[in-house]
């Protein structure tokens, strides 16, 4: 999978990245090439190339500062790997501030040997932050839907799309993936019994098992922030209701009975609340109710097709899928001014998700014809696209 | 415990006429009415302020066969779907005299009106269009003739927006389809309404033709 970076900020901040010390043993990709990638392609930094007469250092008291002045950098990153006795890495890093020749952050982490990539993400998140002033959102998780060769595969994968591994796998289809607050689950559905049912797995072993399959339709799995129960969407005792089901399995509990369609619930991140679309008002719209069932209050109003809510993680954002001149556009609304912004050009949007650190939103759109994953800042103004052969659909940021 | 289900063709109709669109008329519906041309007359079509039938499809759509595998409880991979091609349609007419519509059986037959397995809907609707009301009919006088027999309602939604939302549009087409079934006095137990969204299109193409064909409901036999 590649990355194409499609905006970016109007004023990126020059970072100069020195290739880190690394033991002799080959551990592969040097730490400081992932940090440039992850920081360049974010839209907000631009990397600054070392002249080739300018010292490459690895250590404090090797830094000529005046080089990086010249190379019009406004901040450098150096580094070392070393080997623990237990085999273990330790990769130790310095950020300065160039203009004033100050130390920003000095710091080490210490990683098992294949760890090299995930503490260079981890990297690029702290140097963000200290460089930014808000944190980064590297070092996740993604889950998606490849259809290639007429299958279907759940994939999981890093942030940058690298160490992609198929969880399921099905000539059916799957959609709807749903992280469970921890991380260790996905739920979804899947249709490889000739109808939607909800599945759970386990990533750590692959182990899952049913959490609904009853008469009619099961889908849309939503997991409470606590982790113990899920929302689904039922057509058991009539057309598509919202159900609580425990996690474990169980009976589930309708929440409220309309006679319209109900569908796509997500909590709020404080569990008072399900945002939901219905068609109650006429009219494929965005409505909340209290987790306790209960009154409805219509959350969208502008335009006639309002879908897909998703919740940024302190509750304020609520992103979705708003149609305009017959596109279908990712859009944001600020929930204490109802405040409604559209984010992109694309015509398909779908499956908008936030990024944990809630300042990018993953969603899932079509480029000539071919599904692509693809991410814009909640400012509408840095964009990224994630292509793979086959077709991507259906992402879900890790939380 | 393994049910067989028998490989369904599903014909395309050949339909004409449109019921009015729905209050809510979006955008694309409105702009939908590219001419096309109108089957031979076969069933009557109410020809005033209607948007254009959709276009007879020569080919019909896709059928895929439907065995039922025991759920897959492991995520290991699943063995190739096999797919056949359709059926071509029946002829536009019917056998002339009365067509067997109870003995078992009967629906396999190529030429019965109970080879009818689609009923099509309008942008983000599930109202029956009274087109389709001979279809409805046929198969609730085989369902009640044959209590034994069982159908799958399978709900079917376009492309457009949430896969989600379309999973609903289609579970309410299919619904839609089972209360008609049993108005007419077909046993619950008898019938199973599901959907696939926007997941099994059956023509494939982003235009207002593919789209027509998709919006569907499919009523597919599981024989005992």
């Amino acid at each position: 999978m590649t990355i194409e970076i499609v905006g970016g900020a109007a004023k990126r901040l020059p970072v100069a990245i020195v290739p880190f010390a690394m033991p002799a043993a080959a551990l592969g990709e040097n730490p400081a090439t992932v940090v440039a990638a992850d920081l360049g392609r974010s839209g907000y930094f631009q990397i600054v190339e070392a002249a080739q007469a300018d010292a490459r250092p690895t250590r404090p008291q090797d830094i000529r500062m005046g080089d990086w002045r010249r190379a019009g950098a406004d901040a450098l990153l150096i580094g070392q790997v070393a080997t623990l006795p237990d085999n273990r890495l330790e990769v130790r890093f310095w950020l300065y501030d160039v203009v004033r020749a100050s130390e920003l952050l000095a710091s080490s982490l210490t990683v098992p040997a294949s760890g090299l990539r995930a503490a260079a993400h981890q990297i690029a998140d702290m140097v963000h932050e200290k460089l930014l002033g808000e944190p980064g959102s590297y070092s996740g998780r993604i889950a998606y839907v490849l259809k290639r060769d007429g299958w279907y595969e759940l994939q999981v994968a890093d942030a940058d799309s690298h160490n992609a591994h198929t969880i399921a796998r099905s000539p059916e289809p799957i959609i709807s993936p749903a992280w469970s607050p921890d991380g260790t689950r996905i739920a979804y559905v899947s249709f490889e019994q000739k109808k939607p049912v909800v599945y759970v797995q386990r990533l750590a072993d692959g182990s899952r098992r049913v959490l609904a399959n009853f008469r009619g339709s099961n889908s849309a799995p939503a997991w409470s922030p606590d982790g113990r129960q899920l929302a689904v969407v039922l057509s058991r005792d009539a057309t598509s209701q919202i159900y609580l089901i425990d996690a474990e399995g169980g009976e589930p509990r309708r929440i409220a009975s309309s006679l319209a369609l109900d569908t796509e619930p997500v909590f709020s991140p404080d569990g008072q609340w399900l945002y939901f679309t219905s068609d109650r008002g006429g009219s494929p719209q965005i409505y909340r109710m209290p987790v306790t069932g209960g009154q409805a209050q219509r959350i969208t109003y502008e335009g006639g097709y309002n879908v897909s809510p998703a919740l940024s993680p302190d509750g304020r954002l609520l992103a979705f899928i708003h149609r305009r001149d017959g596109q279908f556009h990712v859009a944001v609304m600020d929930l204490a001014t109802r405040q409604m912004r559209v984010l992109t050009d694309t015509a398909f949007d779908e499956s908008p998700s936030f990024a944990p650190n809630g300042r990018s939103i993953l969603y899932a759109t079509l480029v000539n014809g071919r599904g692509v994953l693809a991410t814009v800042s909640v400012d509408g103004r840095v964009k990224q696209r994630l292509t793979q052969t086959g077709d991507l659909r259906e992402p879900a940021w890790a939380p | 415990m393994t049910r067989q289900t028998h490989a369904i063709v599903l014909l395309g109709l050949l339909l004409a006429g449109c019921a009015s669109a729905p209050t809510e008329a979006p955008v694309e519906e409105r702009v939908a009415t590219k001419p096309t041309p109108v089957p031979p007359a076969r069933e009557t079509t109410t020809p005033t302020t209607q948007l254009p039938p959709p276009t007879p499809k020569p080919e019909g759509p896709k059928a895929t066969t439907t065995p039922v595998s025991p759920p897959v409880v492991e995520t290991r991979p699943l063995p190739p779907q096999p797919i056949q091609p359709s059926t071509p349609p029946a002829p536009g007419k019917e056998a002339k005299g009365k067509p067997d519509l109870t003995t078992p059986g009967a629906h396999k037959d190529p030429s019965s009106p109970l080879a009818q397995r689609v009923i099509y809907f309008e942008f983000d609707s599930a109202v029956i269009d009274a087109r389709f009301q001979p279809v409805i009919d046929a198969h609730a006088t085989y369902l009640r003739a044959n209590p034994g027999f069982k159908v799958i309602l399978q709900g079917h939604a376009d492309e457009r927006g949430s896969r989600e939302y379309n999973l609903a549009l289609g579970q309410r087409r299919a619904e839609s389809v089972r209360q008609a079934l049993s108005l007419l006095g077909v046993a619950d137990g008898q019938m199973e309404a599901v959907s696939f969204g926007e997941e099994k299109p059956a023509v494939q193409g982003s235009n207002e033709e593919a789209w027509r064909m998709n919006r569907r409901t499919e009523i597919h036999y599981v024989d005992e």
